[in-house]
């Protein structure tokens, strides 16, 4: 039988007063009112992961700012770099003195530089996200915040497609006006679906590469440019994965990279919708690499967090 | 001066403080540190010592409302315990928890009840204090109106002109830097919070200044504060208990007088000694015994020979 007692202390915060009009009834508010504080929980708890989520976004923006000039220097070095190698397309007539479809050529590369330069900005702003902060000495106090470490990856992940995605976009507008571009067979619904898709499944891989440098103070950053350098080579950026060695083309279809590319090429080349197949085969591995390869990351980089609490590895460098 | 709504904030609306249980509880808590070893040294030396025992077997309670200060030599594991406490380190035997929940089970919980000033001010260095705070307290769940505000006051209570919280910080120097990270840590009303060295680098009337915000914090908010510092002086103005720590042990806990009495009546002085002397006494080479006085006549005498048996030592490595 309930005993009753008003005033109950109550853990949501408040007060709970049990009526006296049985044991059932009783229940049955108690339940409720736990229903009502947990949902109160839950939405309270909601509300500070966003604010927190918000927290990463707009830091970030603000160093963006702070540190325009760098920026400034990684936007002309990545357009010019896209030139250059555009160019070599719109040379290939000349070097050879064979006939070549040169406008195919021009977009071929252009398409590799400017995926290369999204999915590299976004790669760099997901492994920055322990790199900076040992960077500016701010790790310890990240990592002391009362905020899931899903939280922190969320925030700073979404900073770094916004910034990736913009960072293409100028690029692009630069370097097309250098250029005419054949875009009469592009389906851009299809060519915006990839990159979106290819994202989730490279912020996996980034948050996965983020360990380096969580794990090794010093040297994981330098690592984390070899990750970025081997996917540079291995995913058919400027090329097609078919000329690489037979033993390197099982690491390109490791890389999620390849199929952003051969699924961009097939819709800006050759008008390929959403729903063709040749879409739906380089769709299909990205949505099963951003579906393992993310929590996994997260997973891999819980291991990591607890790892550098044991041995003393969260401290500032530099 | 008040510290404008410090007792309104809710960052812990929905735990459940047991008012009547103790703060802090440290119980015999050890952290070794293994160095790591170059990989292509070869051969390696026998005398290397590949482990350091930064914290040997603390135990030590902390009441509600208590403010304590460990005061220790360089590298005798002051930092290392704050860090054990803020979540940042797992110790490797023992157990620390901070009003009944564990700091390694329950990190999260207590991360929303604790914050810390270490000794370098750790900030995006490019950002403002005021970006750098709204940062912190989107963290810690403030509204950003109410954040806004706060920092403004407390910046402005610490010293800083309200014109240079938009600038950046690098622009500051260092104690106007420490004074931002002071202000980080109040910002959030932590019920515990542990400061590392937090005057370190602020001129005589800064520290007057945090040390009069430290004692608000307790009489407004209730806090608890375990402080290290080496400043005797702020350690016996500030500390209702003072722990001293040595090769990470703790060698001495009590009251500033306390331990004063306690290392006058081991001299045989009639006079109260200073802190210092209480420092130094505990923080000898040797812990300086009866039996030592006997051999060398004195306390001074036997301090001295020790301090100088260390120093050979210290030639000899």
């Amino acid at each position: 039988m309930t005993t009753c007692r008003s005033g109950e202390a109550w853990s949501g915060g408040g007060t709970f007063v049990a009526p006296c009009l049985g044991d059932r009834y009783a229940r049955f508010r108690l339940f409720l009112a736990q229903k009502e504080d947990g949902s109160n929980t839950l939405m309270s708890s909601l509300m500070h992961q966003g604010r927190a989520t918000y927290a990463f976004f707009e830091r970030n923006w603000n160093l963006t700012r702070r540190y325009w000039a760098w920026e400034l220097v990684w936007l002309v070095y990545n357009i010019v770099n896209a030139m250059s190698v555009t160019y070599i397309g719109a040379s290939a007539q000349l070097l050879t003195g064979t006939k070549i479809d040169t406008s195919f050529l021009i977009l071929y590369l252009l398409i590799g530089t400017s995926v290369w330069t999204y999915l590299s900005v976004t790669f760099d702003g997901v492994t920055d996200i322990i790199n900076m902060e040992r960077w500016e000495g701010t790790i310890e106090y990240t990592f002391m915040a009362p905020i899931s470490r899903f939280t922190h990856m969320v925030g700073s992940c979404l900073y770094a497609v916004a910034h990736g995605l913009l960072f293409t976009f100028i690029q692009l507008l630069v370097v097309g006006a250098f250029f005419h571009l054949d875009l009469s067979h592009a389906n851009y619904l299809t060519a915006v679906f990839m990159l979106l898709v290819g994202s989730i499944s490279f912020i996996g891989f980034g948050i996965a590469t983020a360990v380096l440098p969580l794990l090794y103070t010093e040297k994981g950053m330098q690592m984390s440019f070899i990750v970025r350098a081997v996917i540079l080579l291995v995913s058919g950026v400027y090329y097609p994965i078919q000329v690489l060695p037979i033993w390197m083309q099982p690491i390109a279809r490791i890389s999620p990279a390849t199929y952003v590319l051969e699924g961009l090429r097939a819709s800006l080349l050759h008008n390929q919708s959403i729903w063709s197949p040749e879409i739906w085969s380089n769709t299909w591995p990205l949505i099963i690499t951003g579906i393992v390869s993310i929590p996994v990351g997260v997973y891999i980089f819980g291991i990591a967090e607890r790892f550098a609490k044991r041995t003393g590895r969260l401290k500032r460098n530099g | 001066m008040a510290i404008d709504n410090l007792a309104d904030t809710q960052i812990i609306e929905h735990m459940v403080i047991d008012p009547t249980k103790d703060a802090v509880v440290i119980d015999g808590v050890s952290k070794i540190f293994k160095k790591s070893r170059p990989l292509l040294r070869w051969p390696r030396k026998k005398d290397d010592k590949s482990e350091v025992r930064a914290v040997d077997n603390v135990t030590m309670t902390i009441k509600r409302r208590e403010i304590v200060g460990i005061l220790g030599a360089n590298g005798s594991g002051k930092s290392t315990l704050i860090r054990i406490l803020s979540t940042l380190l797992i110790p490797d035997t023992g157990h620390v928890s901070i009003f009944g929940y564990d700091v390694e089970k329950d990190d999260r919980m207590v991360q929303q009840l604790i914050n810390r000033v270490s000794v370098e001010a750790s900030f995006f260095k490019k950002l403002s204090p005021m970006e750098n705070l709204i940062y912190a307290a989107r963290l810690y769940n403030m509204p950003t109106a109410e954040a806004r505000a706060k920092i403004t006051s407390i910046l402005v209570r610490l010293g800083i002109k309200p014109d240079r919280i938009g600038r950046p910080l690098e622009n500051m120097s260092r104690g106007m830097q420490q004074k931002v990270a002071i202000a980080r840590a109040f910002l959030t009303a932590p019920i515990v919070l542990l400061l590392d060295e937090p005057t370190t680098g602020l001129d005589p009337r800064s520290k007057i200044d945090v040390q009069h915000f430290v004692k608000e914090l307790r009489e407004v908010h209730d806090a608890t504060i375990l402080i290290t510092t080496h400043d005797m002086d702020e350690a016996e103005a500030l500390c209702d208990r003072i722990a001293i720590i040595d090769q990470g042990r703790i060698v001495a806990l009590g009251g500033a007088n306390e331990l004063k009495r306690a290392v006058a009546d081991r001299m045989g002085r009639n006079e109260p000694v200073t802190m210092h002397e209480v420092f130094m006494h505990y923080t000898v080479a040797h812990l300086i015994t009866d039996d030592d006085i006997d051999r060398y006549g004195s306390w001074e005498k036997a301090f001295e020979a020790y301090e100088a048996q260390k120093e050979d030592e210290n030639d000899g490595e």
